[in-house]
């Protein structure tokens, strides 16, 4: 079970949070003018790589806050967290 | 004398206490410190039960947890535990065991007949018999295998034990009592550092407790004792004997099973999160294979000379020892001290160190060299060993044949590498020591001793000490040099490696898997039918799939694919290694969550009214909500008739508080709404309510509920019962990480207000009474509006929905004013007839209306206009999910739409789910046109005939078709119709 270091609440288990899939996906500002494949992209495609991965997750059963999380898919470590308004650390690790 | 062979002395065993017991019916005494093995061996019990398919008799093979063969029931009735190890099994008072898996009895075993006939069950029989015909399958088959294949009995009964679940934290982990582990855990709880120590044996020192080594210049189970002295004197130390961890999880995430002596709990389930751990997990002999190598009698080595000396039991009279390296000659000379008649020590080694030789001259031990145990003889018990000369790859052809009741044998050690590769540690195969072991790990953990591949009694404490020491470093503490230990014991010595002795012809079966019957055959059969890879031959044998998970057979699958497909052993893998290392009992897991305690029960402020009512209740989500309040003599279906007729002619009363409640405040609210609504919001005056749909980003329906405009930039939002959770996060995702500009905050409130609902053309007259002050008229109190007032004395807010069709005031209280309101209401209803009305009246009265409830007229599936609501659906604004609406599957002609549906029999109840094909089939070829499908289907005593709610292709094209309803006792017919069944222009809602 992860260890997770929510930024407002500290380091808890696994259990009391919720992943919420890949980070910065940003929800297009004018939907109506995409086309279908532009905006299937958006809604169902996502990264899928070996290592670094950017993903979102929300602290469900604590403070209810989200924030995103840089973690090795490989071996499960979490490389960085940082808060929805901080900028993306520096991390070592193969890129996805 | 009563255990015949137990020594006269010696063994860490309490002979002071003697412990009476019964195996398989027959009753036989052992000693305090005895395992179910120990008191079975000493007792000269060998037999103690029979193999998984052939049914084969087997002993005892190990003393610890890789034994295959000696599962047993313990224990009667309810508080029966089947499959476990009958080495792990502490002896005790009125112990009752039996042998797992034999039919009628051990010794006599009908079962076994299917050894004769074993062609007919070779690996992969599973996997072919599906291709085969699945009556022959039905009939014959799966009977056959699950008669045959019994391993134990699960309790009839309720288990009336406790178990306990356990959080930890600890600065270092210690998982492993032996030499290595207690070296580790004296200095890092030196340190001060926490520090747990885990083993699964009720006695600390693993192997030291059978063997006589030296450490500091004592006996080696002296110096555990007296480190166990120590590290109980520690404050921040604490020893878990008889515990067994059993999964590594992320992030330093340990479970381990204690299984717990005396007191109220019977096991518990520790949860450790430790900063650093270390592993001294030791190492699993293994056997090597040849023929009938299953054979009661035939031993690992180093359990004869631990069940001698540590328990100062006998498993023979007279032993051949097998062996491929030098570490098994201490089993020898265990042997020959205990008086045990040691006929021979056959090494397949041509090379052996001469000091050796010296040694089995000294104590005048037959000693031959290049030699090999072929077969070995007996049935229920070993009577004697083939002896062969190895040459090469093969056996040459004579052999000698040695009477003996033992074969004790040994093909080296396999590092106890279990937890390391759950937590992704890697292995490498190496070759000087004949064995897997770890290569590199992940950080926070290290491997030490035997389960590390060092195995002289020096390096391992030395380097349990470093490890204990490097563990309390990285989790900060500072720790001092531990001075080295001297020792004196046997030096480990060599190895070459020997799985499987080269066969010598067809007779008997040669074992890789004892407790899976997986034979050298079969892996052989796998890799001809091309299955040659680690995984493939684990799934088409069966090997290492038992509960002992292959600790004494894996590596020698392993190696012996490699011969076969002609590949070093680095090359052929591993199987992955999974949780649990031993069984947990569901006991275990569950812990105290189970009965009232399995899941927290959300109950509403009237719930005990409810339970006094005799109310029948459902469970939405947490929730308990009264279904419906029968009467005496009333069934379900008389009881909702009543009271749907009683609210739809005078006035129903109902409990609403469950409603999930979300309190939205902001100068952005009404902007949020308009973006996670699919209609507007912008236009909602204050004292106003709307009704509003949600979908997700796919534009499928989510939630569904009304919301009331309270201030400026003040809204409560109402949800679906089941979904206020869901619909809070949703909204709390897209504030947040898309909209966090938006000013805006929402908090949950369900529990806050508690609803009193009255629905029916005498609601107004009843609440009129409760509210003097209130203007209940049609003018200043209008549909979807809500107001401010006192009822019966209770600061309240009132709302006029309806999702019952009739006039209905739903009444907000604060929570704990709940009761209050309803026995107010009740008691001013009576003249007028109120009858409290549950979710399933409810369900019928919206259903005649048309109404859908998210959850059950949807699937995640359906589109706002697919449920005739596309009228909703602004085209002024965006909103989550509209984008999706207009996708090429959203817009198909042919998408399923909400419908009625009525049954040409109006008594004829449809099930709901149930399927709607095409009428007058029986003439088309398959496949059938499949319509749609029920979602909804009742009861109506106002419309005095069954109907339904329905998914059905181009459905609001269709009223007025007839479909075919499959039905399990033969098809009916039912009629499309409009969905609204009651009060089409919608009247009711304003009374009468």
């Amino acid at each position: 079970m992860l260890l997770i270091t929510c930024p407002w609440c500290g380091p808890r288990d696994e259990i009391e949070f919720h992943c919420g899939g890949e980070a910065n996906i940003e929800r297009p500002d004018k939907p109506d003018q995409l086309t279908d494949q532009e905006w299937a992209d958006y809604l169902f495609m996502r990264a899928n790589p070996k290592g670094r991965y950017a993903e979102r997750w929300v602290h469900s059963a604590g403070c209810r806050r989200w924030f995103n999380v840089i973690r090795d898919t490989r071996t499960h470590r979490i490389l960085a967290i940082y808060r929805p308004d901080e900028q993306a650390p520096d991390v070592a690790g193969p890129s996805s | 004398m009563s255990q015949p062979r137990r020594l006269t002395e010696g063994g860490l065993i309490d002979r002071s206490r003697t412990i009476s017991f019964r195996f398989n019916g027959k009753r036989y005494q052992g000693y305090e410190g005895d395992t179910l093995a120990s008191a079975l061996i000493a007792n000269g019990v060998s037999l103690v039960g029979r193999s998984f398919k052939y049914h084969r008799p087997r002993g005892i093979m190990a003393a610890g947890v890789e034994d295959p063969n000696g599962l047993v029931q313990v224990g009667a009735g309810a508080k029966t535990v089947p499959n476990l190890m009958a080495t792990q099994v502490p002896l005790s008072e009125g112990l009752q065991a039996h042998s797992v898996n034999v039919f009628p009895s051990a010794k006599f075993d009908a079962g076994a007949a299917i050894g004769w006939g074993s062609k007919l069950l070779p690996a992969g029989f599973y996997y072919k018999m599906f291709f085969g015909s699945p009556v022959l399958w039905r009939r014959v088959y799966e009977p056959l295998i699950r008669r045959a294949a019994g391993w134990g009995k699960a309790p009839t009964a309720p288990d009336p034990d406790l178990y306990d679940h356990r959080h930890h934290h600890c600065d270092v982990l210690v998982v492993g009592g032996g030499p290595a582990g207690l070296a580790a855990a004296l200095a890092a709880g030196r340190s001060g550092a926490r520090v747990v120590l885990v083993d699964s044996d009720s006695r600390f020192g693993a192997s030291l407790l059978g063997s006589d080594v030296e450490i500091g210049g004592q006996l080696g189970s002296d110096w555990c004792d007296q480190a166990i002295e120590e590290l109980s004197l520690i404050d921040e130390v604490r020893l878990l004997p008889r515990t067994t961890v059993f999964g590594y999880y992320d992030g330093n995430y340990l479970c381990a099973l204690e299984r717990v002596e005396g007191g109220p709990v019977r096991e518990r389930l520790w949860h450790f999160r430790a900063r650093e751990v270390v592993l001294a997990t030791g190492a699993h002999e293994r056997p090597v294979v040849f023929a009938d190598n299953d054979r009661p009698g035939v031993m690992l080595a180093g359990a004869v000379k631990t069940y001698v000396r540590r328990w100062a039991a006998k498993p023979g009279e007279r032993m051949v020892l097998f062996t491929n390296n030098d570490r098994a000659y201490e089993t020898a000379l265990t042997a020959d001290g205990a008086g045990i008649d040691v006929a021979a020590v056959v090494d397949s080694r041509s090379a052996i160190d001469p000091a050796l030789k010296e040694l089995m001259a000294g104590k005048n031990i037959q000693h031959l060299t290049s030699h090999a145990v072929t077969r070995a003889l007996g049935g229920r018990q070993v009577k004697g060993a083939l002896i062969g000369r190895l040459n090469g790859d093969r056996v040459d052809g004579t052999r000698e044949k040695i009477d003996c009741d033992l074969i004790a044998v040994s093909g080296g050690y396999s590092p106890a590498v279990h937890l390391f590769s759950q937590a992704q540690g890697k292995l490498i195969y190496d070759e000087a020591l004949a064995c897997l072991r770890p290569r590199r790990g992940p950080n926070g953990q290290r491997s030490v001793g035997a389960c590390n591949g060092t195995f002289d009694l020096s390096a391992v404490l030395a380097g349990g000490a470093n490890a204990g020491m490097k563990a309390a470093q990285l989790a900060g503490y500072e720790t001092t040099a531990e001075p080295p230990i001297f020792t004196r014991s046997r030096q480990h010595g060599t190895i070459a490696p020997l799985w499987s002795v080269p066969s010598t012809g067809k007779a008997g079966k040669r074992f890789v898997d004892l407790q899976n019957d997986t034979t050298e055959d079969d892996i052989a059969l796998a890799v001809r039918e091309g299955f040659d890879s680690a995984e493939h031959v684990k799934r088409y044998t069966l090997t290492g799939f038992g509960t002992d998970q292959g600790r004494t057979s894996n590596v020698n699958a392993l190696g012996i694919l490699a011969r076969k497909v002609g590949k070093p052993m680095g090359e052929i893998g591993t199987t992955t290694f999974r949780p649990p290392y031993t069984p947990v009992t569901f006991g275990a897991m569950g812990g105290r969550d189970r009965g009232a305690l399995f899941d927290p029960a959300r109950l509403t402020p009237m719930h005990d009214w409810h339970v006094g009512q005799n109310a029948v209740f459902e469970e939405v989500g947490q929730w308990k909500r009264p279904r419906y309040f029968p009467q005496s003599g009333e069934n379900m279906k008389a009881a909702v008739a009543r009271e749907c007729v009683a609210t739809r002619e005078g006035v129903g009363i109902f409990d609403a508080s469950t409603l999930g409640k979300i309190d939205i405040q902001g100068p952005d609210a009404a902007e949020f709404l308009n973006r996670v609504y699919i209609n507007g919001w912008k236009s909602l005056g204050i004292g106003r309510v709307r009704y509003g749909i949600m979908c997700g980003e796919d534009g499928m329906v989510f939630d569904d509920g009304t919301t009331s405009r309270l201030a400026e930039h003040h809204y409560l939002m109402t949800t679906t019962t089941g979904g206020a959770a869901e619909v809070l996060d949703h909204l709390e995702e897209y504030l947040q990480t898309e909209w966090p500009d938006l000013r805006v905050r929402l908090t949950s409130v369900t529990e806050q207000w508690a609803n009193v609902s009255l629905a029916g053309p005498r609601s107004r007259d009843v609440l009129a009474t409760l509210a003097p002050d209130l203007d209940l008229s049609p003018e200043a109190f209008g549909f979807l509006h809500w107001r401010d007032g006192t009822v019966a004395g209770i600061p309240a807010r009132i709302f006029r929905v309806s999702f019952t069709g009739e006039l209905q005031f739903e009444i907000n209280v604060p929570w704990h004013y709940g009761q209050a309101l309803w026995d107010a209401a009740m008691t001013v209803g009576e003249p007028f007839g109120i009858t409290p009305y549950g979710t399933e009246t409810m369900h019928v009265l919206r259903a005649e209306k048309g109404f859908i409830i998210v959850g059950q007229e949807t699937d995640g599936a359906q589109t706002p206009g697919d449920l005739g609501l596309g009228g909703m659906v602004s085209t002024k604004k965006d909103f989550i999910g509209k984008r999706s609406l207009t996708r090429a599957d959203c817009l198909r002609p042919d998408r399923k739409q909400l419908v009625g549906l009525l049954p040409e029999n109006p008594s004829q109840a449809i099930p709901e789910g149930s399927q709607l094909v095409e009428v007058d089939h029986s003439s088309r070829p398959p496949p059938i046109p499949m319509h749609g499908f029920v979602t909804s289907s009742y009861w109506s005593a106002t419309l005095d005939t069954n109907f339904c709610l329905a998914l059905v292709t181009r459905g609001r094209a269709r009223h007025g078709d007839v479909v075919e309803v499959a039905l399990k006792d033969g098809p009916t017919l039912a009629r499309i119709v409009d969905p609204v069944f009651y009060d089409k222009e919608g009247a009711r809602r304003e009374g009468d």
